[in-house]
């Protein structure tokens, strides 16, 4: 029963972290049609930049460590928004292409990540609370299950807020509905465009910085790996569904935490099982709409 | 060799100039390891050397490849990011059959062939229930399945990190050592022509015009009666059938299987080639992978080079990585080059010619956004 509910949480909280990767590639790729290969990029380059931010101020602290999370999420931030306006935006409407340059640029800039900080993973010193465990119903549960579930809600909470009650918001909305529509009203959606994929970037480089803490290293690699999973995650939950990424994260990753635990470490193999039973049974995702 | 040689004599009624001068080139490749040519700074060494034919064979299976993704993403539209998968296949399937079993080579590749004809059919009949960016992904996803499975090594057969080496006791002898690469050599150009050949036949064939007006616009082969999913599952299951044949000749060429073959950064290269070379062209397939192969050796040169290393750490961290260059020259062509080197080709010819060239000849290719739509 406690190890049930070990893999329960730490189950919600590896989803947490797919959730915060795959909101940015859902929110872009529904009001724009990109998909965003180079995510993980911004991810892995907030997590060296937030690391190396709570480094300055002392790694293992708590104002390390928010410092650290506030500072990878304006680099994924400022990295999404650079990529969207010199490379993304001179490609509009030519959809294959925009996918290409972000290929390119994943890439380019894993291997340039290996170029500065070496291909190897470099462990990191963690707090002290987030290196312990919480005792509940049972089971010990490691901390950093706990921050990751706090975060990606926290970012959920404030997304749907931002597109709920800001213009902006609006904007971005009517722009995944409609965007022709959006645009034949005469409203600039190129600048939602940028938006969404700072935003995207930001919860990306806060990812990044959490999935440090709960793994203990940085990677250049970690990026492309988590990605991956986030792809999956999107379609399953359905392209361009804020809550569908949310709810296919949460069951991607305790289904993936039960197999590894129960059905001898077959948790990545499950998952691309329920991929395809999901695309046999609805082709546009639980939460996608149907075309 | 009677399929292919029908097929080059249709081809050669349609257009007589182009099938002779392919079978001049196949020749001159052909001679290539009984001759003394180098290029210096583009080969490693003369051309009879087996480091050098190492490379070239190299050349020619990761164009072979490239044809076969060309296939799927150039005539069909699809983007898969799952190539590899078959390639993959082909690679271990070989290597497992060879290792577990006494077959001789010849029937355990056919064997290997079936099965990489069962598994494409299987995940294309899946994947191709979703479109454009979706199928992407889920290709993707089916791709890192069989990544994880050879990484993991859960049944003992793939030999997980370390891969596996080939087992020579059913290979023939003259296809074994050093001393024999221009064998592998032959053998790698022979498959290049295969699939070259196939790839000719599949666009000219009903299919593949069914698969090209797919491309441009499903629904409205839907409407007068055409049927995409069939035609587009065809293509996919041929094109991973020369992936898989060209994974079995890798296998003998590189003697051992990496789960790096099986990897989607691997799938990406291929996907970077063919749009160097120009996507929707045979030749720029064919020239994209070379360029890339050879680009990829000599960076890799350039980067453990001492004159590299003595340069200041702005310069040297990128130059010291060759996936950076191409990443970059990647990003810059997709830019700046529309239609890739193939489509630069062509402008440069037309312009030379002072005309423009009438609606684009068959296999050159046109700027790409006209062509390829999701």
């Amino acid at each position: 029963m406690s190890t049930l509910i070990l893999l329960l949480v730490t189950g919600v909280g590896l989803g947490g972290l797919y959730f915060l990767v795959a909101s940015g590639l859902s929110l872009i790729y529904g009001l724009m049609g990109v998909l965003n290969f180079a995510h993980g990029s911004f991810l892995t380059l907030g997590a060296f930049v937030g690391l190396a931010a709570a480094q300055a101020v002392g790694a293992g602290t708590w104002g390390g460590l928010l410092l650290g999370l506030l500072v990878g999420a304006l680099t994924g931030a400022v990295a999404a928004a650079l990529t969207e306006l010199g490379l993304i935006r001179p490609l509009y409407n030519r959809h294959i292409e925009q996918v290409l340059v972000t290929v390119g640029l994943s890439l380019a800039t894993v291997a340039l990540f290996e170029g500065i900080w070496g291909p190897n993973p470099r462990n990191i010193t963690t707090n002290a609370w987030l290196s312990d465990t919480t005792e509940l119903l049972g089971a010990r549960i490691p901390n950093t299950a706990f921050l990751n579930i706090l975060a990606a809600a926290l970012v959920l909470g404030g997304i749907v807020a931002f597109l709920k009650h800001t213009r902006y918001g609006l904007i971005i909305r009517a722009g995944v509905e409609n965007r022709s529509m959006v645009t034949a009203l005469g409203i600039d959606v190129r600048k939602a465009f940028t938006l969404v994929f700072a935003v995207g970037g930001a919860a990306a480089g806060l990812g990044g910085v959490l999935a440090t803490q709960s793994l203990n290293y940085v990677s250049p690699h970690m990026g492309a790996s988590l990605l991956i999973f986030a792809f999956i995650v999107t379609v399953i939950g359905g392209m361009g569904s804020l809550t569908g990424a949310a709810v296919a994260s949460v069951v991607v990753a305790v289904l993936q935490q039960l197999a590894n635990s129960y059905l001898n470490n077959s948790g990545d193999l499950i998952v691309v099982l329920l991929l395809a039973i999901v695309l046999l049974v609805r082709p546009s995702g639980l939460m996608g709409r149907t075309a | 060799m009677n399929a292919a040689d029908s097929a080059r004599e249709g081809a050669r009624t349609r257009r007589a100039a182009i099938p002779a001068g392919g079978l001049a080139l196949v020749l001159v490749l052909g001679c290539l390891p009984l001759l003394a040519l180098t290029v210096p700074g583009v080969l490693p060494g003369y051309t009879y050397e087996p480091g050098t034919l190492q490379l070239l064979a190299l050349c020619w299976l990761t164009a072979s490849l490239a044809l076969s993704y060309h296939l799927l993403f150039g005539l069909a539209g699809l983007m898969s990011f799952g190539h590899a998968l078959y390639f993959a296949a082909g690679v271990y399937g070989l290597a497992i059959v060879l290792d577990r079993t006494d077959i001789p080579l010849l029937p355990a590749a056919a064997l290997v062939l079936v099965g990489g004809i069962v598994l494409a059919f299987c995940v294309g009949a899946i994947s191709l229930r979703v479109t454009g960016i979706s199928f992407a992904m889920v290709t993707l996803a089916f791709a890192q399945a069989g990544n994880v499975l050879a990484r993991r090594d859960q049944f003992g057969v793939t030999g997980g990190e370390e891969g596996l080496t080939l087992d020579t006791d059913g290979v023939p002898a003259g296809l074994i050592g050093v001393l024999n690469t221009r064998n592998l050599y032959w053998v790698a150009l022979a498959v290049l022509v295969v699939t070259y050949l196939v790839v000719l036949w599949v666009e000219r064939s009903r299919a593949g015009h069914t698969a090209a007006a797919v491309r441009e616009n499903e629904v409205r082969v839907r409407i007068i009666g055409g049927r995409p999913y069939a035609v587009k599952l065809v293509v996919f299951v041929l094109a991973a059938t020369l992936a898989t044949l060209t994974g079995m000749a890798y296998l003998l060429l590189q003697s051992g299987a990496s789960p790096a073959t099986s990897s989607s950064d691997f799938t990406l290269t291929l996907l970077v080639m063919v749009v160097l070379g120009g996507v929707g062209s045979r030749w720029g397939a064919v020239v994209g992978a070379v360029v890339y192969t050879l680009l990829d050796q000599r960076l890799s040169a350039l980067a453990s080079s001492e004159a590299v290393a003595g340069l200041p750490a702005v310069l040297r961290v990128p130059l010291s990585e060759p996936m950076f260059l191409l990443g970059t020259c990647f990003i810059l062509v997709v830019l700046f080059l529309p239609g890739g080197l193939a489509g630069a080709a062509q402008r440069l010819a037309a312009r030379r010619r002072g005309a423009v060239p009438p609606g684009g000849a068959p296999g050159v290719a046109e700027p790409v956004e006209e062509r390829i739509t999701v």
